[in-house]
């Protein structure tokens, strides 16, 4: 469950003084259900995204992610949050396993479960041929399956996934989106964020569309498609954002 | 406190760098196969010029003398050296190193010696030229040998003693210890070598960690762990105050073989004043105290390194950040090595200096345990100071997330 109570994030940057990226975000996602924050470049998703998996504090407000408060508890919203994204690189140097295993380490397993996590994952992705194999010698698609892979490692009841398939190609991306769908289906909260309408037409049980750091319109897509009228998500988004 | 969480984020990070060929590089090749080379290498390269320049036979010419046989032709019988026509241009073919050394006698040298009447014999050499110098001292001595046997042949004609010139004999004796003698020669260098392979052999490890997370987009990764960052911090401190210290104590290891064979060498060719510049006693008590001295001085580096990384958006600005802070610590640690500079309590504050020159005493063989504990204390309290800067840094998003 994630519950988000106007959240806000300003930065200070030198040109542009205060800049407030997330402004008064409120939304909820249940448990078996997938989330979409639907946005532009620079619309406040990563920085959204960023406050839930307690990367970045929130300047006011906060949120309940799998029943911790991201500022009070960060390191414990952690433990139950898998969070990915294009940014979340793997170290090139460690093997497929032992990056894996770092972060199942990090997340406190003990070796016994760790080292059964790891053969039922990496069995599930089908990575056993490359689990020695270095991260920096392993083509895209082997590289997501690592990170899916760490990002599952300590079993979370709490998905993050910041805009991960852009940059990928159509098969990589159809991993990533068939692994999205899986979550669900067993029972996790899903929480998404993109700028491709298919991705959220597709997967999202509900919707949140975010512009200029405000979350500006939310529900289901047929609520949305009831409210604005209209069937195409790309002219409901259009119209949201230029009221 | 988690140390498992520490000690997790320290392994990964030890083998993560040791399977990156820059840090090997500055922690292991550096100090064990290229310290050695440049020290023995040099080594061989001095003993064979100074062998062969003591081999050679220098060409000499005599200037002059026309008039006195007698002088000419015992210099004629002088060996080890020699004896080249009379030309005008001496200066130039000593210049061009056709010949080594050249004596002017002066007009009726026998006739004057005989007689008593005092003059002066030239030599002319190419000062700072260890041939020329060879060749000019052999003129030297025999010219003294036959000024000497004059003084003593008037003197028995004369029938005096020899005493009447030399009433008394001034000798010059050492009460230092002979690591103390030789301390002083090299006793600064070591140290110095010391603490910059410390800062060093940190450099890489710091900007990999922190600035190359950032460049390859890991921090994110590692961020999103429930690792807390005050002990990511540490443990990536850990590892690079690992390199810093496997660096000099490979450094330190390397450099006593090095010292050893290159004093075995010198030996052989018999060579005091090179074998005294050499002859450095590193006894285990000295090479210990000066590590245990530069121990928080690698903690501080480490720290410091590690902190200023973090500030660049990317290895190469990284790079740009630290690279003047080699001249920061090189500067300090040159300033011990220069003869003068002696510890005080002002002194024994100012970090790198402080450790420099206190490692220099204890290098001689001497112990200042007043100022030890100061240096030692105020070494720690910057290591301290730099840790916290450090890990403070670490919570800092707009650091952390600089783009």
């Amino acid at each position: 469950m994630i519950e988000a109570h106007g959240l806000v994030k300003r930065f200070r940057d030198k040109k542009r003084g205060e800049v407030c990226a997330v402004d008064h975000v409120s939304f909820r996602c249940q448990p078996g259900e997938i989330f979409g924050l639907l946005g532009a470049n620079g619309a406040g998703k990563t920085t959204t995204l960023r406050i839930l998996a307690t990367i970045l504090a929130p300047s006011e407000g906060t949120a309940i992610v799998a029943g911790y408060d991201v500022k009070k508890d960060p390191q414990k919203v952690r433990s139950c949050v898998g969070f990915l994204s294009t940014a979340t690189a793997l170290y090139g140097r460690l093997s497929a396993q032992e990056m894996v295993e770092y972060f199942g380490r990090l997340h406190g397993l003990d070796e016994p479960t760790l080292r059964q996590r790891i053969d039922a994952i990496f069995e599930q992705l089908a990575m056993n041929d490359f689990r020695a194999r270095r991260c920096d010698k392993l083509s895209t698609g082997m590289k997501q399956k690592v990170s899916i892979a760490r990002t599952l490692v300590h079993d979370p009841s709490v998905m993050i996934f910041d805009e991960p398939t852009v940059g990928l190609d159509v098969m990589a991306a159809r991993t990533i989106i068939g692994f999205i769908r899986e979550c669900r289906d067993r029972g996790k909260t899903v929480i998404f964020s993109t700028h491709v309408m298919s991705e959220v037409e597709k997967l999202c049980d509900s919707i949140g569309i975010i512009h200029g750091g405000r979350l500006l319109a939310g529900g289901t897509l047929a609520d949305l498609r009831e409210r604005f009228g209209k069937q195409d998500l790309e002219d409901i988004f259009v119209e949201v954002v230029e009221q | 406190m988690s140390l498992r969480n520490i000690g997790i984020v320290y392994r990964k990070e030890l083998i993560d760098s040791l399977r990156d060929r820059r840090t090997v590089i500055s922690m292991i090749v550096v100090p064990l196969v290229l310290m050695p080379l440049l020290t023995i290498g040099l080594g061989v390269v001095l003993v064979r010029q100074v062998r062969q320049a003591r081999e050679e036979v220098p060409n000499v010419m005599i200037l002059g003398g026309g008039d006195s046989p007698k002088v000419r032709a015992e210099l004629e019988k002088l060996e080890g050296v020699q004896i080249v026509p009379q030309k005008p241009d001496y200066a130039e073919e000593i210049s061009g190193k056709q010949i080594r050394a050249a004596v002017e006698i002066p007009a009726g040298f026998d006739a004057k010696l005989a007689a008593g009447e005092p003059m002066s014999v030239k030599i002319y050499m190419y000062e700072g030229e260890l041939k020329s110098g060879f060749g000019a001292e052999r003129l030297q001595n025999f010219f003294r040998d036959l000024r000497d046997r004059t003084i003593r042949e008037r003197l028995e004609a004369r029938r005096l003693p020899e005493s009447m010139i030399r009433p008394f004999d001034i000798t010059q004796h050492n009460v230092a210890p002979p690591e103390k003698v030789s301390g002083a020669l090299l006793g600064g260098l070591v140290p110095y070598f010391v603490i910059l392979l410390c800062l060093t052999g940190a450099m890489y490890p710091a900007m990999d960690l922190t600035a190359g997370e950032k460049e390859r987009g890991t921090i994110e990764t590692i961020l999103c762990s429930p690792v807390s960052r005050t002990h990511l911090v540490l443990g990536k401190f850990l590892m690079v105050l690992t390199a810093s210290v496997a660096t000099a104590v490979l450094s330190i290891l390397s450099m006593t073989v090095s010292f050893g064979v290159g004093k075995k060498m010198l030996q052989d060719v018999a060579d005091r004043a090179a074998g005294q510049v050499l002859q450095i006693t590193m006894t285990g008590k000295a090479v210990l105290s000066v590590f245990v001295m530069v121990l928080p001085l690698a903690v501080l580096f480490s720290a410091a390194l590690l902190a200023i990384a973090l500030f660049a958006k990317s290895f190469k600005e990284a790079q740009s950040y630290i690279s003047p802070l080699m001249i920061v610590v090189i500067l300090p640690a040159v300033a011990a090595v220069l003869p003068g500079v002696e510890l005080n309590t002002t002194l024994a504050l100012l970090p790198v200096l402080n450790t420099s020159l206190v490692s220099k005493e204890i290098m001689t063989g001497t112990y200042h345990w007043k100022y030890i504990a100061l240096i030692f204390m105020s070494s720690c309290i910057y290591a301290a100071a730099a840790i916290a800067i450090a890990v403070k840094l670490f919570q800092r998003e707009d650091v952390l997330f600089r783009t």
